[in-house]
């Protein structure tokens, strides 16, 4: 589902952290703007109100004596009377014709209009309640009220600055908002505009970068589709960094190589057990198919099941070594660890093995002084005719095998030695492979499966302990099991000496 | 036919001789490499049944070494039937390729489309004036009637006429008749040609006294 998907909902959240940023930030711009328009336009009217009052207008002088009254009088004027009205009357008109686009409006004090300009608007409000006197009212005191102070009015779609006068009368100016709020208008529109401009750049850039983050997550998701569809070759591109992806990569990507290198193990050792069954299968199928071509004597039925029981022998030893390493990797079977009789052992193995050793003559050398050891006395003398066996089958004519026991503070040791040609140094580091022979006829020819140094390792690193190899071209080979008391000593890995 | 078997195994390689006897083949065997590339270099066999892993020197060894003087036939039998090795096999000069566990039958099958291709010959019917020869079904049969004929028998009419219209040299028939085991009688070929002219008519083998024997299949007295 898109909807699921985490470039979606990664751009819905980027989408609207951009919408509130920009929500705010326009909000915030509108009211610092509306703000600043009514402070500007007290400004203005306050202005307009002091032109109001600006000379020839006469403010709170004593009204000149009757005599000094002409038509021309232009001076200094009583408060209340007629004239007075008159004046500001007269100031009104005279400011009506200068000043265009503001109105004045003059209220008596009872509240109706005194005079107004002609562009007052028809909704202009009543007189404002006088203010209430000072805190101690002077009884009988008629006097000038105190100029009050400006105050700004709004109705409608106008705005204008009132003030009493200290006559009694009030003067308002005002005008009309209607280029400001248009003002404001376009300014919200532009507003409007460009955040929706920067809304679709910030989420198109959104997306681009959503996209470029998710790139190495889409190529991780393919590769490992990739792989999980069985080719495990390919790798995640990595890119070397510290970033954080890639050091998820280098982390998936060293997975997979265990998971190949393991894999391929697996799957080397499935192909090399079935072609080691492929021989005696071989000779199984082409004696019965021999036989059965034609009627047969006796004895060449006789002989035709002696090639088959060899060839039943051979397998039954391949697929009991590989149900042993099968065990042995799978963990079943714990050790039955004990103290025990290490030289006891050995000498059992030795005459076990006698036989053997007479028929390639080859001559057994023992040193076995009385030494214990800990482990599974069953397992362990597996691995002692292993080595025993090999001893004997790699060694020359008139050789000698040499078995001894050691000990050390805290660990037994077994050492089997051989007379014959050494390891050659090409199989040194393979011959604990599983399947792995140095020599094929010579294996062949005692039925050997390629197999008994693998079960001897995993036997001897199940019990804690290491085999090492000591080896001499033309001198013989030397094996040396070193088995720990500790039962939860680490396992060592085998040594090869050249 | 003489076949040759390099083969390290003892039981399958006893086995594949006495099949390849019982069928009118000479066979001889070998256990290892170097004795492989020994005996098919010493005779000139008409096929040679090769294991992959031999000791001493494995079969690619043994053939690219044998490719070097001879072009015999040569059948690959391997327990390892990777690609790889099938076609390591084939490049080295293999002619063909069976991987173990095979059938006889299969195997004899291959043995003798082998020796037959070797021949130059693609049928596997050879027409010599009234006798067939079945190479499939190692039968013989004279207008059509079948003939029998000893394994030894059927053989020596075999090669001649696979060969047919070329001289067969009387020691070219020993070396292709009988193994390295049978001692070879000077007059046991005559026999088998007599028996066999009884069976298919006096003039079926001409005898070129001294030199040996042909088929005449109808291209006139071949050369010497």
């Amino acid at each position: 589902m898109i909807v699921e998907s985490l470039r979606f909902r990664l751009q819905l959240w980027h989408g609207a952290l951009l919408v509130l940023v920009l929500v705010g930030f326009a909000f915030t711009a509108y009211r610092a703007a509306s703000a600043d328009q009514t402070r500007r336009i007290s400004e203005e009217l306050d202005a307009r109100m002091e032109d109001f009052f600006r000379p020839p207008f006469p403010v709170g002088e004593p009204p000149p004596p009757p005599e000094a009254r002409g038509p021309a009088f232009a001076g200094p004027m009583p408060f209340g009377g007629r004239a007075w009205m008159d004046r500001l009357r007269t100031r009104v008109e005279e400011l009506s014709s200068q000043t265009a686009g503001y109105y004045y409006v003059v209220y008596q004090e009872d509240g109706t209009i005194l005079a107004k300009t002609q562009n007052t608007p028809a909704e202009l409000p009543s007189r404002m309640a006088a203010p209430s006197p000072p805190t101690r009212p002077s009884r009988g005191f008629r006097g000038p009220r105190p100029p009050g102070q400006p105050i700004t009015r709004a109705y409608a779609r106008y705005r204008d600055v009132y003030r009493d006068l200290p006559g009694g009368e009030a003067v308002a100016v005002g005008r009309s908002i209607d280029a400001d709020e248009a003002a404001l208008r376009r300014l919200m529109l532009s507003f409007a505009f460009a955040g929706a401009g920067l809304l679709l750049f910030g989420l198109a850039g959104g997306w681009w970068l959503t996209s470029r983050a998710m790139r190495p997550i889409d190529v991780i998701s393919e590769t490992a589709t990739k792989i999980a569809a069985g080719d495990l070759s390919q790798r995640i591109p990595s890119a070397n960094s510290a970033s954080e992806l890639d050091q998820l990569v280098q982390v998936l990507n060293s997975t997979f190589d265990r998971l190949q290198s393991s894999f391929d193990r697996q799957s080397r050792f499935t192909s090399d057990a079935s072609h080691e069954l492929r021989t005696p299968i071989s000779v199984m199928l082409s004696q019965i198919q021999l036989t059965l071509s034609r009627e047969r004597t006796p004895s060449e039925y006789r002989d035709a099941l002696h090639a088959c029981q060899r060839a039943v022998q051979r397998m039954r030893r391949l697929t009991e070594s590989l149900l042993v390493l099968a065990r042995m990797d799978a963990g079943e079977e714990p050790l039955q660890r004990q103290r025990f009789d290490l030289t006891e052992l050995v000498r059992d193995c030795v005459e076990l093995s006698r036989p053997m050793a007479w028929e390639n003559d080859v001559e057994f050398l023992c040193d076995l002084p009385h030494v214990e050891a800990v482990g599974d006395e069953d397992r362990l003398a597996q691995v002692i005719l292993n080595l025993a066996s090999n001893a004997i089958h790699f060694n020359t004519r008139g050789g000698k095998v040499r078995i001894s026991v050691t000990r050390s503070d805290n660990s037994a040791q077994i050492k089997v030695s051989d007379t014959g040609p050494g390891i050659a140094g090409q199989d040194l580091p393979h011959i604990f492979e599983r399947f792995y022979r140095a020599d094929k006829s010579r294996s062949k020819s005692h039925g050997s499966s390629g197999l008994g140094l693998s079960i001897c390792q995993s036997i001897v690193a199940a019990h804690g302990g290491s085999i090492d190899v000591h080896t001499v071209a033309g001198e013989g080979t030397t094996f040396v099991v070193t088995l720990p008391d500790a039962p939860d000593a680490p396992s060592l890995k085998p040594v090869c000496v050249a | 036919m003489r076949i040759l078997v390099v083969e390290d195994e003892p039981d399958l390689l006893s086995g594949l001789l006495q099949a390849l006897r019982e069928d009118g083949y000479a066979a001889d065997g070998a256990a290892d490499g170097e004795e492989g590339l020994f005996k098919a270099e010493a005779f000139d066999y008409d096929a040679i049944i090769l294991d992959y892993m031999l000791p001493k020197m494995d079969g690619v060894h043994l053939l690219a070494g044998l490719r070097r003087t001879k072009r015999t036939p040569v059948l690959m039998l391997t327990a390892r039937d990777a690609v790889k090795d099938r076609v390591c096999a084939l490049d080295t000069g293999a002619d063909d390729y069976l991987v173990k566990p095979f059938d006889l039958e299969e195997l004899f099958a291959r043995l003798r489309a082998l020796i037959r291709r070797s021949a130059q010959q693609s049928q596997a019917r050879l027409e010599v004036k009234d006798v067939v020869v079945d190479i499939a079904s190692r039968t013989v049969q004279r207008a059509g009637e079948t003939v029998a004929l000893t394994a030894r028998e059927y053989a020596l009419v075999e090669y001649l006429a696979m060969h047919s219209g070329k001289l067969v040299t009387r020691s070219t028939l020993y070396e292709h008749l009988f193994d390295e085991n049978e001692s070879t009688l000077s007059n046991l070929l005559d026999v088998h040609v007599s028996n066999i002219r009884r069976k298919l008519g006096h003039d079926f083998i001409t005898t070129r006294r001294g030199h040996g024997y042909f088929i005449d299949n109808g291209s006139g007295e071949p050369p010497l």
